[in-house]
């Protein structure tokens, strides 16, 4: 008994002394594993609110990250409705600390909160954190556009108003529009159909939208003259309105029986099934005038290539930077860009186009005044700081986000 | 039968009908283009139908889950509106549906247009042009002066005279170099495309000969 209390005391001397010597000098590396093992990282100011300036359903999270710890395999986004369902919304790898709930209802008040997965299994719960999404009708981000567009229109209106009491408003000369009337007129004195092409677009594109306006004219022209119009579209929708804006020009110049449904055609939606199918038209029908307005794509040269090698005198126009150059090379006339836009406006001279025409010469003024001072003053910034904030404020009055 | 060997074959020969075109107007070149646009006039419908029509507007109306979205029959009847074109007596009420469609059009765009084609281009043309090295300094003013420039070239209300007529020449000068080097540029891209076509007949179509007559491997 004697022998079995000292090997007691000797065995709680000698864990004591073992715990004491372990504890003036414990290995680094034994006590950051023990500390892992007992803690996973959670994540901690976890804040949830209404995504702003949205036009709802979205709820934005932020939340930071425990730094002491093991770190968990991935993130668990929870959600709960008032009804207490609760769903995981998203699993996140741990680096990421925002996430944007873009499945919630709006004037639904949701419960927030963030569990850490180790091994497959929830090691650790976040706090909890509500928001209610709601739609805001106002994007800040675009104030200044909204005022420059008010601006523009107030513009455009005033225009128009004083081209309807009979004010003149000048517009300069644009070469290739000159010579619309000359080559329907040529196509009539070779006895050759005019060949009109609205371009590969829909009719929700502005270019094809302004092309259709110049389809009007060269209607109403070709209706005056008797030539034979022909308009395959790539579109069936640019085919109904293109029926409809022939048959009114056709109309308008008092020659209802020479509109032909028939010569305006649908191909194909498909852009080089549709350039196949024009090129055929041109080698056999070989009109004499052939007019390419509208949006192109890389079957502008093909185009243009085939109606110059059937020598058609030939005017074409978009607003396509990267196709504007093959034009200029294979067409008699190029509305570059703008000029398209304006053509309708030029061709018609209606006041409301001539007005909001008009309206846009005034906005590339305020742009050039505003480019000019804001460069000036950037420059000049560089030198002289009260400038630099004026060339920040222009800017800032140009910038979308 | 080779499959493979056949759509290889179908392919030379659909190419070489369309490249006989180089040559003139001729039934290789009209039986290719035929094809081409009835092929995909009809390849365009069925897509529609399956990507647009189907997913866009009847699933909206009668969700697999069920119900029935009421609001989704008004885009179906502006459909019908485009079907009655065939119908004489009230093919007018197509003017309806291109009407929407138009105005919606260039509602939509106009924003991102003004946003895209104006607000941000001028957002960055304001900029200090003294700063960085000769070659930085002379790269910003070509960018400030083309810009203005073209901008002035671009501008319906003054007749191309005096100062204005100067700043427009300069203007469409700057474009037209600009448009050459696009030129250039797609010109090899084009190329690219001729060279992809003639590897396809070199190194897939013409070994088939060979095979089909029994010669070599």
């Amino acid at each position: 008994m004697k022998s079995l209390s000292a090997y007691a005391i000797f065995l709680l001397l000698f864990t004591a002394g073992a715990a004491l010597a372990d504890n003036a000098d414990p290995p680094e590396s034994v006590v950051t594993e023990a500390a892992e093992e007992l803690h996973v990282l959670r994540a901690v100011d976890i804040e949830a609110s209404d995504t702003p300036e949205d036009a709802g359903g979205s709820v934005s999270l932020t939340w930071g990250m425990e730094t002491v710890g093991t770190l968990p395999d991935s993130l668990g986004i929870m959600r709960s409705d008032p009804s207490g369902g609760e769903e995981l919304i998203a699993t996140l790898p741990v680096n990421i600390v925002m996430y944007n709930d873009q499945s919630a209802d709006n004037g639904t008040e949701y419960s927030y909160w963030i569990v850490s997965y180790l091994g497959g299994t929830v090691e650790a719960c976040s706090d909890r954190a509500a928001a209610v999404s709601s739609a805001q009708w106002i994007y800040k981000g675009r104030i200044g556009m909204m005022i420059i567009l008010f601006l523009m229109s107030a513009i455009i209106f005033y225009y128009i108003e004083s081209g309807k009491k009979g004010k003149e408003l000048y517009i300069r000369e644009i070469a290739g529009l000159e010579a619309v009337d000359d080559a329907v007129g040529r196509a009539t004195e070779m006895g050759k159909a005019v060949l009109y092409i609205p371009g590969i677009a829909d009719m929700d594109d502005i270019q094809t939208i302004a092309s259709i306006v110049i389809l009007g004219r060269v209607a109403r022209k070709t209706a005056e003259y008797g030539a034979s119009l022909l308009v395959p579209t790539s579109r069936s929708v640019v085919m109904s309105v293109s029926q409809e804006v022939v048959k009114e020009g056709y109309i308008q110049a008092g020659r209802p029986d020479g509109f032909n449904k028939e010569n305006i055609q649908y191909l194909t939606d498909d852009q080089f099934g549709y350039a196949a199918g024009v090129d055929g038209i041109m080698v056999r029908e070989k009109p004499a005038a052939i007019f390419l307005l509208g949006t192109f794509y890389a079957e502008s040269l093909i185009l243009a290539e085939t109606g110059r090698s059937v020598g058609a005198i030939q005017i074409a126009g978009t607003a396509m930077p990267s196709q504007i150059p093959f034009f200029v090379a294979a067409c008699d006339y190029t509305l570059i860009g703008e000029e398209l836009f304006a053509a309708s406006a030029y061709l018609s001279r209606e006041p409301k186009l001539l007005g909001s025409l008009k309206g846009q010469d005034a906005a590339k003024l305020f742009f050039i005044i505003l480019i000019v001072v804001g460069v000036i003053a950037a420059t000049v910034g560089d030198y002289w700081s009260p400038l630099k904030s004026v060339a920040e404020f222009l800017r800032k009055l140009v910038t979308v986000n | 039968m080779n499959w493979e060997i056949l759509g290889i074959w179908l392919g030379a020969l659909v190419t070489l009908c369309l490249y006989s075109f180089l040559y003139r107007d001729n039934p290789f070149y009209k039986f290719a283009e035929h094809l081409f646009v009835g092929m995909s006039a009809g390849y365009w419908v069925i897509y529609q139908i399956e990507n647009v029509l189907i997913p866009n507007w009847w699933q909206s109306m009668v969700p697999s889950e069920g119900g029935f979205n009421w609001i989704w029959i008004i885009p179906g009847i502006f459909v019908l509106f485009m079907l009655a074109r065939m119908v004489p007596k009230i093919a007018g009420l197509s003017r309806l549906s291109l009407g929407m469609i138009i105005g919606s059009g260039a509602g939509l765009n106009m924003v991102s247009f003004f946003q895209t084609n104006a607000m941000a281009q001028v957002k960055g043309t304001i900029f200090s042009v003294a700063s960085g090295s000769v070659w930085s300094i002379f790269s910003s003013l070509v960018l400030v002066v083309g810009v203005v420039s073209g901008l002035i070239y671009f501008f319906f209300s003054k007749a191309h005279t005096g100062v204005v007529g100067k700043a427009a020449n300069v203007g469409i000068t700057i474009l037209m170099v600009a448009f050459g080097a696009s030129f250039g540029y797609t010109i090899m891209a084009r190329l690219s495309l001729l060279i992809g076509r003639c590897q396809f007949m070199l190194e897939d179509w013409l070994p088939t000969i060979p095979r089909l007559l029994g010669i070599g491997g």
